[in-house]
């Protein structure tokens, strides 16, 4: 009875051994493998099919699922993704050799069929129709090469070809079980591309909890083999509020958030535990001055005043704490358009001066309307405002609200200034003309944001010729000449532009993956 | 009791259609939905089409009185945001909030009853002095601030608790995600209700302690006293029950300001629940959930209440709930 007893108990130990080694071994090894990387964002991505809407937020998802055919490095050159080559064959058109042995998440294999068809389902989306407004065609030549052909000569190819994520279209065609085509572009219920995606990119979509919860797990498949990347699992979970963002992160909840608030930049600096990462961004914010509502905005006397009334760069030290880079034109630094002898012009003295010139040393009233939880700070750089301009006796009666109200009253010219920020579509300087400068025209869509209603045919002159002119330097000519236009015009007000803002655990290397568009790479995240 | 429960229904009809009709007043002045769904670029033309299409260009007694014929049928619209049926997204976050706010009245019950009934016995005693001026703190800190002390304190510096979220939960009855079945979902439910109770809490200490200390003072007590009879019976079965009946109403009144509260404290903790999805609804003017919302609110109000005055005739049965003999 005891020997059998005593047999029984050293085999059960032994067994417990063996399986407790089982269990460190396997643990270690899984752990070895698999690298998760907690995200949390502001708010997540609205759908999986990457042309329903035109945003910073889609855009980033775009990169992580989908390949582009070109993609911006840090310094702003392009970088071969899709396309690995590409030649100008005339005015008109271009020729991008395509990649060979790539494949879609589905399996398929990646052909020029599939970037002709993500090229037209463009033009079935309301938000990049417009975008791709200039292009006339994309022609398939053979397998693994495309024409794109533009409407006039187009010296933007290469920056929209960013914009193109080829999407699998085997994967996309047919009809889904309510009937619907599978292709369907559809902004406000549900489709087929809303929940199922077959892209490229390094990171498939594993499980997708609309506003809450995303998963992302990497694509064995992936062609990019030097990809340094080496994420196996991404959870994608949005905080909307900055300081539980901040707190999920110093508490080790998460790996990388984005973005981070201004007034919480020290504590990330000085915790050992975390990483604070920055990059100037290409987002300006400004004030329109709108000059049929208000004559006196028509004299340029009164905007250079108020120009050199606000105080930018104090705006950026106290309100913005140096997360943002001041701005005295529309150009970011490195866009085409950007003037380095263009400064920033506060002189309070001045500005007195030319309210007196102008023969309104007594000033005036006049309305005033910002968002308020639409870029960094807006309400806070609003309420700056008023009392500069109080300084120069101008009254402002300051009103904000959501972005959800705001641009409703912004369209209706409901205030005398108002304020609007913007970003090019195209990384390019053309584009910030085009919407906030040139003369509103309701046929053509130009000047749609322009609610200042300043309008200079020189202005319009330059902007359109600055779209077909393809050389380089002709073109960094006019467009600098805008910029020192609209300078000399004080036609609008600049304040900065908004820097981007990344926290991060300690190993994971932020640094080489992030960019001027916000757009951050994370398929080529490496981990510690 | 049969009349006394119709009664309550055609009141709970007409409480709903109140709200969804205030509800539909506000949707037409905070904002355009369109705004948000597309990109800068598209034009204001195109963005009439999507409205037109939406239906929001229609007269407000149209959109009002289609907006009924279909709640009727179940249908309170589709989520502009989620682009599912609005019905669908709130009972998917609705036990998110039942959850919390179980626990939270758990944590009432347990915390106030005790505190209220010692502090009324003892009320000169140095813990009840402390625990008068503790919940006045609690209820003049505002809840999320209280909210987000509480995750620095023991999510960030302490590291004992998890900052956000509901943690892992489980799926029961198929549609049910509960966190209580699993030791993640109960760690992540300790701060989010610790934060909801602390605004309740000190009234109902207070409520208990001075209704206590007012049946104490009571003829029946003192012949209680009199006879003899044990201290903890005649303190729990004779003082207690009686200081429950406006506690029990209160609650339940209570109850619909614990639901308001939940969209703070939802919103801190990144909770998905019915109070996170209200906030941003209202952000984004998303009509048909900010609606759906106010309905379902409203007759989970309804129904508690209900339950509540039933409960007190029950308990009470001097008390004759109106409408029965």
């Amino acid at each position: 009875m005891l020997i059998i007893n005593n047999q029984r108990r050293v085999s059960m130990r032994k067994l417990f051994t063996f399986f407790a080694a089982m269990f460190l071994v396997l643990g270690f090894t899984c752990m070895a493998q698999s690298t998760t990387l907690r995200v949390a964002l502001d708010a997540g991505p609205v759908s999986q099919d990457p042309q329903v809407q035109l945003s910073g937020g889609m855009l980033q998802f775009s990169h992580w699922v989908f390949d582009p055919l070109v993609r911006y490095r840090q310094d702003m050159s392009f970088e071969p993704r899709l396309a690995e080559k590409w030649e100008r064959i005339d005015d008109l058109t271009m020729r991008f050799h395509l990649r060979k042995g790539v494949k879609f998440h589905s399996g398929n294999p990646f052909t020029a069929a599939d970037v002709k068809f993500t090229f037209e389902r463009f033009y079935k989306s309301q938000d990049f129709k417009g975008l791709f407004e200039p292009f006339e065609s994309c022609t398939i030549v053979d397998d693994h090469t495309v024409d794109i052909k533009t409407k006039k000569p187009y010296a933007l190819l290469i920056n929209m070809a960013t914009y193109i994520f080829p999407m699998d279209h085997k994967f996309y065609s047919g009809t889904d079980e309510t009937g619907q085509p599978k292709d369907a572009v559809v902004k406000i219920g549900p489709s087929f591309a809303l929940k199922n995606e077959s892209g490229t990119g390094a990171f498939k979509v594993v499980e997708w909890e609309q506003g809450a919860r995303y998963v992302f797990e990497r694509f064995a498949d992936y062609w990019d083999k030097g990809c340094p990347g080496n994420v196996t699992e991404m959870v994608l979970t949005p905080i909307k509020e900055d300081a539980t963002r901040v707190a999920a992160l110093l508490s080790g909840d998460v790996g990388f958030i984005s973005p981070v608030p201004p007034q919480d930049f020290g504590r990330i600096e000085k915790d050992p535990r975390v990483n604070l990462f920055t990059f100037s961004g290409g987002r300006i914010i400004t004030l329109q001055l709108n000059q049929k509502r208000r004559p006196e905005f028509q004299d340029v006397r009164v905007r250079q005043a108020i120009v050199h009334a606000i105080n930018n760069e104090g705006i950026v030290d106290k309100i913005m704490k140096g997360t943002a880079t001041v701005a005295a034109q529309q150009s970011p630094a490195g866009y085409m358009g950007h003037k380095e002898s263009l400064k920033p012009r506060f002189d309070l003295e001045k500005a007195k001066a030319l309210m007196k010139e102008a023969g309104l040393e007594n000033g005036f009233e006049c309305t005033m309307i910002a968002p308020n939880n639409r870029y960094v700070n807006d309400e806070k750089i609003a309420e700056a405002v008023v009392p500069m301009l109080a300084r120069i006796n101008i009254k402002v009666n300051l009103k904000t609200m959501p972005k959800a109200q705001y641009w409703d009253e912004f369209d209706a010219q409901v205030a005398d200034i108002q304020m609007v920020g913007w970003h090019s579509d195209t990384e390019d300087s053309g584009n910030f003309s085009e919407f906030l400068m040139m003369c509103p025209n309701k046929e053509t869509g130009y000047g749609q944001y322009n609610s200042g209603n300043y309008c200079n045919p020189k202005i319009d002159e330059l902007t359109m010729a600055a779209q077909v002119e393809t050389d380089l330097e002709k073109r960094t000519a006019i467009l600098q000449e805008i910029e020192q236009i609209l300078y000399d015009d004080a036609a609008f007000v600049p304040f900065h532009w908004q820097n981007h803002s990344y926290g991060a655990r300690k190993g994971v290397e932020v640094g080489p993956v992030i960019n001027t568009m916000n757009f951050p790479y994370l398929g080529d995240l490496v981990v510690q | 009791m049969l009349a006394f429960i119709i009664r309550r229904i055609i009141q709970s009809i007409l409480v709903m259609l109140v709200i969804s009709f205030v509800g539909f007043l506000i949707q037409h002045q905070i904002g355009d939905p369109v705004r948000d769904l597309v990109g800068e670029r598209v034009t204001p033309a195109e963005r009439e089409v999507i409205r037109d299409r939406l239906g929001l260009n229609d007269p407000f007694y149209e959109q009002y009185f289609r907006f009924v014929a279909k709640a009727v049928q179940g249908d309170l619209g589709l989520s502009f945001f989620y682009k599912k049926p609005a019905l669908d997204v709130i009972l998917s976050k609705a036990p998110a909030t039942i959850e919390l706010v179980i626990v939270t009245s758990f944590i009432l019950i347990f915390v106030s009853i005790p505190v209220g009934i010692y502090s009324a016995i003892y009320p000169k005693s140095w813990i009840s002095r402390i625990a008068i001026a503790g919940s006045t703190v609690g209820v003049a800190v505002p809840v999320f601030l209280t909210a987000i002390a509480f995750i620095y304190l023991f999510s960030v510096e302490l590291n004992w608790l998890p900052s956000y979220g509901r943690g892992e939960t489980v799926t029961v009855w198929g549609f049910w995600d509960t966190g209580f079945l699993t030791v993640d979902g109960l760690l992540h439910l300790i701060l989010p209700a610790i934060s909801l109770s602390s605004i309740m809490l000190p009234l109902f200490i207070r409520l208990i302690r001075a209704e206590m200390m007012e049946v104490l003072e009571t003829e029946y007590i003192k012949y209680a006293w009199a006879k003899g009879l044990d201290r903890r019976r005649v303190w729990f079965v004779h003082a207690f029950k009686n200081t429950l009946l406006p506690v029990i109403t209160v609650f339940g009144v209570q109850l619909g300001i614990m639901f308001a509260f939940t969209i703070l404290t939802e919103t801190v903790f990144q909770w998905q629940g019915m109070g996170f999805m209200f906030l941003e609804a209202v952000e984004r003017s998303d009509t048909s959930l900010l609606v759906a919302y106010l309905v379902f609110v409203g007759v989970i109000f309804v129904l508690v209440n209900t339950v509540v005055d039933v409960i007190y005739g029950v308990v009470n049965p001097m008390v004759r709930i109106t409408g029965a003999k």
